[in-house]
C-alpha cells in the first residue's frame, strides 16, 4: 500500500493504548510496549499533546488521552439548536441591557449571526440572522477568537481589515486584545466596526468547556460606556450572566 | 423583601418553574420531564404523583439556580395543559386512576353517545365547545363508569375532580378550587353564570359534590404548606389563556398564536362570548379578581411541535428537533410534497376525529429536505386555516401575528408563517409568555404589579418577520394543502380501534 505515513500509524497506536485499561502511560512504557525508540515516542508525545489529544497527568508524568479527542464527532453545534437553547437567555439579556442581541459563531474568518434578538424600545429594527461580522472588528467575533487559537493564526495569516480609525488592523494589536479578552472573560469592541458603535459578548461554552458561540449586546457608545469610554461594569456583567445561563443550559459546569 | 415572581408551567410533556423579576425578564428556570404513558393506541395518561414530586423539584430547583429562599417570591402562579383530568381520594390524596390526558381519545364513543341525533353541538349554547374527546367532562366521566367504586364515593364528595390546577393547587394549599379559564374546558361550566350548569352536569353525569369552586384567574386561592409554607398562591390559567395574558392581548380584537406541541390561537372578543360558526371553540380568557370576564375565540391545532418530535424519534431523520431547519434549508421548497400531521384527527376548523395522517404529492424527486419542509409548513399552512377562520367569525382581519412558544426559535417557520398569512408575524422579548402570563396574573392579585397597563410596557417587539412570497405562488400552496387535507378524511372505519 504507498503512501501510508509512518508516524501518523504509530501515533494512532499510541492513542489506542491510551484509551485501553492501563489510561495512563510513561514513555517508557509506551515505547517497550510498541517496540519504538523513546525519543520517537516522546515527539509523538509532544506532538499530540500540542493539538490536544493527549495531556500530561501532572502528579506522575505520565499520558493520557486529551479534553480534544472527546470534541471530534461531538463537537459541532447546529446553529439552530444553539438559537433554539439559548431563547429565554437572549431575551433576558436583551430585556435587562436594553440593547439588542446577537449570538454568532465562527464561519471562514467571520461572525456568522444565528440569533437577533431586537432592542425592546419598539422601534423598526430588521432581522439580521445569516449576516455576517468581521471577527477582528466585533466583540463577538473577539470573545470567540480568544478561545481559538487555530482560527487566530488563521485570520492574522491575511490582511485585516481597516473599517474605523479604532479597528485593530496590527497583528500584534488584535493579539494582545485577545490576550486581555481571555483574561477578563468578556470582549468589546470600541468603535471598532461603526462609528459611535459599541459591543460588548461573551462566550458560551457547552458540557465539555469547548467554545461553542458568544452572545452580545451592541449600541451607540454613549449608553454603553462612561465618559472615559470605559464599558459600563452593570451592561457586562448582564452579558457574561447571560453567557453563563447559556453555557449552564448546554450542561457546561458553572464557574 | 419580596422582589420575584414565579410561575409554573405544568406543561404535557414536563413541568417548568420560571422566576420572573419585577421587569418581566426571566431571572430563573428549572424543568422536569415526565413519563407519558400509553396503554393502548389512542390512550394517553400521567402519573399525577410523578407530576406534583416534580413540580416541587422545579419549584426549588428555579429557587436555588437563582440563591434564593421562598421567602423572596412575593407569590407564585400556576398555568397547566388544559383539559387532563385527575381524580384522587380527598382523605389520602392518592389518584385513583392515572390523569387522562387531553390528547386522549379513549373518549370517542361516549361522546357520540352524548351528542345522539343532535351530534357534536349539542352543548355549543352553554358552554361554546363542540362535544369532543379533548374536553375534562367526558374524561371524568369516562372515570366515573370505569373504576370501581368510584361513582358512588365522589357522590359523597369523597372522590375529587380536578385539571391540573386544581390538582397543583389541592396539593399545594390544601383547598379545592380551580380557575375560570380551566373550567370552561370541562364542558360542564356555563359560559355565561361562569358556574357549573346543572343540566349540562346531569347531561354528563357528574356529580357537583367532586367538583372544585370556581373562582377568578388572579387572586389568592391559599398559601402553601410543607417545604413552601407561606407562599401565597395567586393566579391559575390554562396554558394558551395565559399566554394571551402574557402576551397582554388586553384588548379586543388582540390575539395571539403559541406554538408548541399542538398550537393555539386565541384572539380576546371583550365581555361577550361570540359564538363560532367556523369551528372555533369559545372559550374564557381571563378574569381577573372581581373584574368581569374576558372572553375568546380559540382555533385549536392538535399536532405541530409534536410533528417534528415524531420525526425526531420515530423517523430519526434528525437528532434533535431545532436540526428540522438546517435539514429543510438544504432545499430550496417543498418539492410539490405536502404532509397533513391528521395524527388523531384534525383539530380546527375542521373538527373530523375520522381523518388519519396523509403525505401526499410523493414522486421519485422528494428527499428528506423536502420531507422537513413539508413538516414546518404543515404548522404554518394549519394556521392559516385557523386564522381564515378567526377572520370570519370575528369580522375582523388579522393584521398582525404574535407568536410564541418554543417552535419560535425556528427562523424558517416563521417566515413561512409570515410568507403563508401574507401578514407580519412578530414575537415578543419573551418567547414563555406562558409562564409570564402566570406570573402577571399573580403578580396583580398580590400588588407585585399594579395593573395591566403596567405590565403592557414589558411588552416588546423580539423579532419580525415579513411577506416575502409572490401571491402566485401562496394561493397554488394553499390550493394544494387543503387538496391535501381533503385525503385525511373518513380514514377511521368502525371496526379500528
Amino acid at each position: 500500500m504507498p503512501g501510508l505515513i509512518q508516524s501518523v500509524e504509530r501515533a494512532a497506536a499510541i492513542l489506542r493504548l491510551l484509551a485501553g485499561p492501563s489510561r495512563r502511560m510513561g514513555v517508557a512504557e509506551l515505547a517497550a510496549t510498541l517496540g519504538m525508540p523513546k525519543p520517537t515516542v516522546h515527539g509523538i508525545l509532544r506532538t499530540l499533546q500540542h493539538v490536544g489529544f493527549v495531556e500530561q497527568h501532572e502528579p506522575t508524568g505520565k499520558y493520557q488521552l486529551g479534553a480534544a479527542l472527546f470534541h471530534i464527532g461531538s463537537s459541532y453545534l447546529d446553529g439552530n439548536e444553539l438559537r433554539t437553547r439559548a431563547l429565554n437567555w437572549s431575551d433576558s439579556l436583551a430585556g435587562r441591557s436594553r440593547e439588542s442581541v446577537r449570538i454568532g459563531t465562527l464561519h471562514e474568518g467571520n461572525v456568522l449571526v444565528v440569533h437577533h434578538v431586537f432592542r425592546p424600545d419598539n422601534s423598526r429594527q430588521a432581522l439580521e440572522v445569516g449576516a455576517l461580522l468581521p471577527a477582528h472588528a466585533s466583540a463577538l467575533g473577539k470573545a470567540l477568537l480568544a478561545a481559538n487559537s487555530y482560527a487566530t493564526d488563521e485570520l492574522l495569516a491575511g490582511e485585516l481589515t481597516g473599517y474605523t480609525a479604532a479597528t485593530l488592523t496590527e497583528p500584534a494589536a488584535l493579539r494582545a486584545d485577545l490576550e486581555a479578552t481571555a483574561s477578563r472573560g468578556w470582549a468589546a469592541d470600541l468603535e471598532e466596526l461603526v462609528e459611535g458603535e459599541v459591543s460588548l459578548a461573551a462566550a458560551i461554552r457547552d458540557r465539555s468547556g469547548l467554545v461553542v458561540g458568544a452572545i452580545g449586546i451592541s449600541g451607540p457608545v454613549e449608553r454603553l460606556c462612561d465618559a472615559e469610554r470605559v464599558p459600563l461594569a452593570e451592561q457586562v456583567s448582564y452579558v457574561r450572566e447571560a453567557a453563563r445561563a447559556i453555557s449552564r443550559e448546554l450542561g457546561a459546569i458553572p464557574w | 423583601m419580596s422582589s420575584y415572581i414565579a410561575a409554573i408551567d405544568q406543561g404535557t410533556t414536563s413541568s417548568r418553574c420560571i422566576v420572573f423579576d419585577q421587569g418581566g425578564s426571566i431571572v430563573s428556570v428549572a424543568q422536569k420531564e415526565h413519563r407519558q404513558i400509553f396503554p393502548r393506541p389512542g390512550w394517553v395518561e400521567h402519573d399525577a404523583e410523578e407530576i406534583w414530586a416534580n413540580v416541587l423539584d422545579v419549584v426549588h430547583g428555579a429557587l436555588s439556580k437563582l440563591s434564593i429562599t421562598v421567602h423572596e417570591l412575593a407569590a407564585i402562579g400556576i398555568t397547566n395543559q388544559r383539559e387532563t383530568t385527575v381524580l384522587w381520594d380527598a382523605e389520602t390524596g392518592k389518584p385513583v386512576h392515572n390523569a387522562i390526558v387531553w390528547q386522549d381519545t379513549r373518549t370517542d364513543a361516549l361522546v357520540r353517545e352524548l351528542g345522539g341525533e343532535q351530534g357534536q353541538d349539542r352543548f355549543r349554547e352553554q358552554c361554546g365547545l363542540p362535544l369532543a374527546t379533548y374536553f375534562a367532562g367526558p374524561k371524568a366521566r369516562w372515570l366515573l363508569d370505569t373504576v370501581p367504586g368510584v361513582r358512588e364515593r365522589a357522590e359523597r364528595g369523597e372522590v375529587l375532580f380536578g385539571t391540573m390546577d386544581t390538582w397543583l393547587i389541592w396539593k399545594l394549599t390544601g383547598n379545592h378550587v380551580t380557575d375560570v379559564t380551566n373550567a370552561s374546558r370541562t364542558m360542564l361550566m356555563n359560559l355565561r353564570t361562569l358556574d357549573w350548569d346543572a343540566d349540562l352536569l346531569r347531561e354528563f353525569g357528574i356529580p357537583r359534590a367532586m367538583l372544585p369552586e370556581i373562582r377568578s384567574s388572579a387572586e389568592v386561592y391559599g398559601t402553601a404548606r410543607g417545604t413552601l409554607s407561606g407562599l401565597p398562591v395567586a393566579s391559575a390559567l390554562g396554558d394558551q389563556q395565559a399566554a394571551l395574558f402574557g402576551q397582554t392581548c388586553f384588548e379586543p380584537g388582540e390575539g395571539k398564536c403559541t406554538y408548541g406541541t399542538g398550537s393555539f390561537l386565541l384572539l380576546n372578543t371583550g365581555e361577550q362570548p361570540v359564538a363560532s360558526r367556523n369551528g372555533l371553540l369559545t372559550t374564557v380568557g381571563y378574569k381577573i379578581g372581581d373584574q368581569p370576564a374576558r372572553y375568546a375565540l380559540e382555533g385549536a391545532i392538535a399536532v405541530t411541535g409534536s410533528l417534528v418530535q415524531w420525526f425526531r424519534d420515530n423517523v430519526e431523520l434528525i437528532a434533535s428537533a431545532p436540526e428540522i431547519e438546517t435539514l429543510a434549508r438544504t432545499v430550496s421548497d417543498n418539492g410539490g410534497c405536502y404532509f397533513v400531521p391528521a395524527f388523531a384527527g384534525l383539530f380546527a376548523p375542521h373538527w373530523r376525529s375520522d381523518a388519519r395522517g396523509v403525505i401526499a404529492g410523493l414522486t421519485g424527486y422528494i428527499t428528506k429536505g423536502h420531507l422537513a419542509r413539508a413538516v414546518l409548513e404543515a404548522t404554518a399552512w394549519q394556521t392559516r386555516e385557523v386564522v381564515d377562520a378567526m377572520n370570519a367569525d370575528s369580522g375582523v382581519e388579522l393584521t398582525t401575528l404574535k407568536v410564541d412558544g418554543g417552535m419560535t426559535a425556528n427562523n424558517l417557520l416563521m417566515q413561512t408563517l409570515s410568507d403563508v398569512l401574507d401578514a407580519p408575524v412578530v414575537r415578543p422579548i419573551i418567547a414563555e409568555t406562558t409562564c409570564l402570563g402566570a406570573a402577571y396574573a399573580a403578580g396583580i392579585a398580590v400588588g407585585f404589579w399594579e395593573g395591566t397597563d403596567k405590565l403592557r410596557d414589558n411588552w416588546h417587539k423580539a423579532a419580525e418577520w415579513l411577506p416575502a412570497m409572490e401571491s402566485s405562488i401562496r394561493d397554488k400552496g394553499y390550493r394544494k394543502w387543503r387538496k391535501a387535507v381533503a385525503r385525511t378524511m373518513d380514514w377511521i372505519d368502525e371496526d379500528d380501534e
